[in-house]
Order: structure tokens, then sequence, then C-alpha cells
């Protein structure tokens, strides 16, 4: 398993488990079903195809004889019991086979016998010694190397000896060996689970048998091919989902691939830039994208702005709608700036819209299948496959929702699968494994509105943001906001808003405050600088005062002393007795 | 497309006016089914269609691609073209009660004709 498609690994894997040398097989050219046979079915040898009513037997052996026919250059012969040569050449005439056509150039023999009980009276041995020669008559003819027989088991009913019409079969089935033909006989389900056919006919059959089911579950058809048997070769054992879908048989052995999907480093754009951010750098190209949210959060939004961006880049998308017609979403996304109409004429996109209680699961998927094959989208997106997972069938629509990604996978697409998701993120877990990246959208209520938050809870191989974006849709699409991380959590919308203008009121506050603040300062210091000056004023008249009375008070010192003296030398005293006795 | 031994035997002698019997028997040339049932219808019609039948043996090994048109998967058949309805028996007619009722000569125990 190193490289290449899956198919093939399978085929060859299988192919090699045998040991020694390979068991000869001739294709059937039913897709799917060469693959888990490896290669077909045993050549030479006859193949018993069982099930029940409508449960696609003919349809398979004539697709292997068609196949053989035109494909592979092994006419074939069909022995029908069943309908009219007439009447099948029309059935399968919606599904391509152009039997009429192939019988006209000679690659194919139908001989269509009308088994009526009621008209046969028995008496005696007998054998089936005409059909064995008229197959021998036909084999030589045509030179077929396929033959069919269909379905030989209305013989046990034609013909009350049980023992000879077993006896007969078990010749013919040696005779076929003989011619070295590779035979498709087809066999009733009866109602006994343990028996493959309603007569035991596998008994005879021993090389290979494969067993048909169809079940219908609440509406959704799911038919299952299982190989019980495969002598000397290795085999798919699982039970298949196929589908009769316009082309015929498809089996569907896709999940048995091995994960060998090529890792792609080159990155594309979600269309949303800050998403793109938050990845990264974008998806990985040929990554899958689980987007999961409540109601209305955006999700097909997210998908349609994927598909825009491959279409505006140039690369075909596929939009697969499983909730609502194209025309709606066409409109939708209008409303939001996405113009996806232009897209769809100039032939890059392609939207199908399935209702997927329409069509049975393995239709859908064949139909997928298909979509990508004809239109080989580089993107595709199935929005809503949530009414898949919701619906009847849980573990069934989990599977074929696999399929469906291991499918998108195994070519290289780049997908995004939108679901809802209910309160508990566990609906989607069942998938959740198989995405590289799962984005969850969610809405938030508060302040009497919802909000969309976006997370990326997983992203392989990737640094991603951790953060929560809120996701916003405009007349332009989607835009991711910062959220706003305050003191009480997250928050968004127009609590944000509030938010953010109460914290421009405060600000706005503080500014006139401390302008007030400044003022009054300012004032103060000029009042005090004022009242600074009186008092430098008060304080030099003071001085200057002072001043004054001290040289008043020198000055009457003076002329003091001078009086004295004056009366001193008018009285003529002794200097010496001036004090005693003079004035005593 | 007539056989071997013993075909196309004809008229008988106490012929009642009544109609021939055609009847056509495919074989598949010598097998012993084939070979016993040809012996088993002519002594049967000898005994009770007396002078009134006509017995055509087709082989099939001559011409396989009888089968598919004239819808014959097990040999020996009997058919029964005249008087209609086309009556079918298969086997080698050993049991010659089985064979009467399936002709029609004999009626069914129990049932009227």
């Amino acid at each position: 398993m190193a490289s290449g498609h899956g198919g093939t690994d399978l085929t060859s894997a299988l192919a090699g488990t045998d040991g020694g040398p390979s068991l000869p097989k001739a294709p059937t050219g039913i897709r799917g079903l060469d693959e888990i046979t490896g290669g077909g079915l045993p050549r030479g040898r006859s193949t018993l195809v069982t099930g029940g009513t409508g449960s696609g037997k003919t349809l398979l052996g004539l697709q292997f004889l068609v196949a053989g026919a035109r494909e592979y250059g092994e006419p074939g012969v069909l022995v029908t019991f069943e309908e009219s040569a007439g009447k099948m050449s029309a059935n399968v005439a919606s599904l391509g086979f152009d039997l009429d056509g192939l019988q006209r150039d000679g690659l194919l023999v139908v001989h269509a016998f009308r088994v009526d009980p009621a008209e046969i009276v028995e008496s005696g041995e007998f054998d089936f010694e005409p059909l064995f020669a008229l197959l021998d008559d036909t084999i030589e003819r045509i030179g077929a190397k396929r033959v069919m027989l269909d379905t030989i088991e209305v013989l046990f009913g034609a013909f009350p000896s049980q023992a000879i019409v077993r006896a007969e079969l078990s010749r013919l089935f040696r005779r076929l060996e003989d011619r070295a033909v590779t035979a498709i006989v087809t066999g009733e389900q009866g109602d006994n689970a343990h028996a493959f056919t309603r007569h035991g006919i596998e008994e005879y059959v021993s090389d290979c048998v494969i067993v048909l089911s169809h079940r219908m579950q609440e509406e959704i058809s799911t038919r299952r091919l299982r190989i019980v048997k495969y002598r000397g070769s290795a085999h798919g054992t699982n039970e298949y989902p196929f589908l009769i879908s316009g082309q015929g048989f498809v089996v569907l052995p896709i999940t048995s691939v091995a994960l060998d999907y090529g890792a792609s480093e080159d990155r594309i754009s979600t269309g949303v830039a800050r998403l793109d951010h938050m990845l990264a750098g974008g998806l990985f190209r040929g990554s899958t994208v689980l987007v999961s949210g409540t109601a209305g959060t955006g999700k097909s939004t997210l998908g349609a702005h994927l598909v825009d961006a491959a279409c505006a880049r140039g690369e075909r998308a596929l939009l697969v709608l499983f909730e609502e017609s194209p025309d709606q979403v066409i409109r939708n996304m209008r409303s939001v700036g996405l113009d996806l109409g232009r897209w769809a004429e100039a032939g890059l996109l392609r939207m199908w819209a399935a209702r997927p209680t329409v069509f049975g699961l393995e239709t859908h998927l064949a139909i997928l299948a298909r979509l990508i094959e004809e239109f080989g989208p580089a993107v595709a997106v199935l929005d809503g496959i949530a009414s898949l997972i919701h619906g009847p069938s849980g573990p069934e629509v989990t599977s074929m929702l696999a399929r469906q990604i291991d499918l998108l996978k195994g070519a290289g697409i780049t997908a995004m699968a939108t679901t809802l998701a209910h309160a508990d993120e566990t609906s989607t877990v069942g998938i959740s494994s198989l995405v590289d990246t799962w984005l969850l959208l969610r809405n938030v209520e508060s302040d009497g509105e919802r909000d969309r938050l976006l997370y990326v809870l997983k992203s392989r191989g990737s640094a991603h943001s951790n953060q929560v974006r809120e996701f916003v849709l405009t007349d332009h699409g989607v835009d991711l906001l910062d959220v706003y991380v305050g003191p009480a959590g997250v928050v968004t919308g127009s609590g944000r808003l509030v938010q953010e203008a109460q914290e421009r009121d405060a600000e706005l506050r503080r500014g006139e405050e401390l302008m007030r603040r400044r003022r009054e300062l300012r004032r103060g210091i000029v009042e005090a600088e004022a009242r600074l000056a009186v008092l430098q004023d008060d304080l030099a008249a003071e001085r200057a005062e002072l001043e004054r009375i001290e040289a008043r008070e020198q000055r009457q010192a003076a002329d003091t002393e001078a009086a004295r003296s004056a009366l001193a030398a008018r009285r003529w005293a002794d200097p010496a007795s001036q004090g005693e006795g003079g004035l005593r | 497309m007539t056989g071997p031994p013993g075909a196309d035997t004809g008229a008988g002698a106490s012929a009642p006016p009544a109609e021939t019997w055609e009847l056509r028997l495919y074989v598949t040339g010598r097998s012993p089914n084939s070979v016993r049932a040809i012996e088993n219808l002519q002594r049967a019609c000898e005994q009770h269609l007396a002078g009134q039948y006509h017995i055509e043996i087709v082989d099939l090994l001559e011409n396989p691609r009888l089968a598919a048109d004239d819808q014959i998967l097990a040999v020996p058949t009997l058919v029964r073209k005249i008087p209609p309805p086309i009556r079918k028996i298969v086997g080698d007619l050993s049991d010659t009660d089985r064979l009467l009722v399936g002709l029609q000569l004999r009626p069914r125990k129990g049932a009227p004709t």
C-alpha cells in the first residue's frame, strides 16, 4: 500500500495474498466489485449470485455479460427463465445496456424460457439435454466466454421430480465448467435464513457465492453485497453497499481503502481572510472541514464562502445541498454579498440538491461519485448533512457519510461538510474523527440577542488560533471580529458595543476631570502668587516702617545726649562728684 | 423434421370418423430416455388411439435452437397439438396413467372430464 489510488492498491493487495499463482479472473466491469474480488469472478467457473426479489442479481449478471461483450471481447449467453427477452431488453435499456444491439452484433444471445408448472404433466424420467445442447450450440456459434442463467431455481418449481432436477443441475454445472465459460447463476433467497437459496443450489456452485440484500429502513433503501465464498482467492469480506445507478451496478468498497491519500502542503483560502489567519494560512488542499453549529449560525454562508473563493481562483466547486434548493441558496447568499449565480453560469459551480429521503443512501453516494468523476471539482461543500445524520438510521448513515468523505478525500478534493449540531456536540462525533478541521459555530445569548461565535475545535497538522471570534454576517459576507474579553468574560454583539461605549464615556469623564483639576490648580497657583505679591508688599512696607522707627529712635537718643551735655556744661558740674552729694 | 425408427405411424383399421391426433415428441438422439419414450408412446397410441394419431418426432440434437423456439427445456417432451388445447407431457412416458391423464384420454381421478 505504498501509493497511487486506493482501488488499485486494494486489488493488488487482495491478489497478492493468494500466494502462489493467482486464480485467473474474469472482470465484471462493475466498479467496486472487481476491486473487492481482486479482479473479478473466477474464470471458467460458476458464481452464484443470490438475494431476495429485486435485490439486483439479474442486473449484476447482465452487467457482467454486457461488460464482457463490450469491453473484454468475451461474448455471452443469457438464459432467462424469468422474463421474456423483449421485456428484459426494455428494462435494462434505461441503464444504457443495448441488449438488442449486442445481439445484432453477435456478441450476445438471449434465450428466454417461460416455464409454467401448470402446463406440464410429468410421466417418468427426463433430462435437460435440450438446454445443454442449446448452450453448447450457442457457445460454439458466437464463441461465448460468459454465461448467465437467471434464475435457474425456477426449474425446481416447474418439475415435480426434485431429484431429477438436482441431478440435472449438477450435470449442467459440470458441463459449463467443461466448456470453460465463466458463468453467473442467480438464485432466489428464501425464508430460510441459513440457506443462500431456496433450493440449496449453492451446493453445486462451490467456487464463488455472492449474496445481495436490499433493506428498507424508514423509506431509505440500503443495498448491500457480500462475498460469502470465493474459493482460492482472498476477497473483501464486509457487507459492501452498492447501488443501481443510471450506469448500472456500482459497489462502494471505499472505506476499505487504506488511509493513503496524499497529504498536501498547499493551502487554500476559506474565503474569509481572518479565518484563514486563524488556521495559520487557510485549509490544506484536499483536507476535510466539518462546520457544526446550531440553527442559523451561518454554516451555509461559510460553505458558500469556500465555494466562492474557489471559483474566484478559477477552480471548480461542487455544492451539495441537503436542505435547500440551488435557487434558494443563490438568493440567500446574494443577501450577504456572495454572488454564486455567476459561478454557476460560468460553469465553475455545480449545485446538486438532494433530499436524503428521495434517494437511497447508496444512490446518493453514487451520484456524488459520478459528479466527482464528471465534473472534477477542486472543492466540494456538503451542506446540511445533519438531515442525514439525524435521520432514521444513524449508524448506516454515519458510515455512508464516512464513505462520502472518503470519496472526496480519495479524489483530493477539499471538502467542507456543514451540519446542524444540537447543544451537545456529541451528535457529530461519529464523523468528526474523519475530518481534519472542525469549526464550531455557536450562538451566545445575552442582553436579549443572539450573537455568533466561531471556534476552531481542531485543525490537524496546523497551528491554529485558540481564540474565539465573533462571527458577523454582513452584506459583504462573513466578518470575524475580535471578541471583547472583559472582567465579566466574553462580550459580544451589542453587549460589546455597550461595553465599548461605556468605556469611551469613562474615558471622556476621566479627561474632563483632569482638565478641571488642572484648571483649578492653575487658578490656585495664580491666587497664591497674587497673595504672595500682597504679602511681599506688606513685608516691604513693614520693613520700611521698622527702619523709619529705628532711625527716629536714634535721632531722639542723640538729641537727648546732646541736651544733657549742654545742661551739664551749663551747671559746671564736677564730673567726679556728679552722682554723690552733688545733688543731695 | 421427422425422426428415427417407428415415426409417422399412421392409420389404423377401426378408425372412428373423429379427428386425427397430432402429437409431437421431442427427443435428443438415441438417449435412453428418448428411446423409451418413443416406445411407450407408440404402445399407448396403438392401445388408445389406434388409427387416429400422427406422431412427429423431433430430434433436438439435430437442431438445438429449436429448443428455444419451441420452449423445450427437458426431453422427452410430448406435445399434443391437436386436439387443442396444447398439452405437454414430460418424461419417458413410462407412467402410462399419467400419460393418458396428460393427453386427456382418461379423466384425472375424481374429476369429470
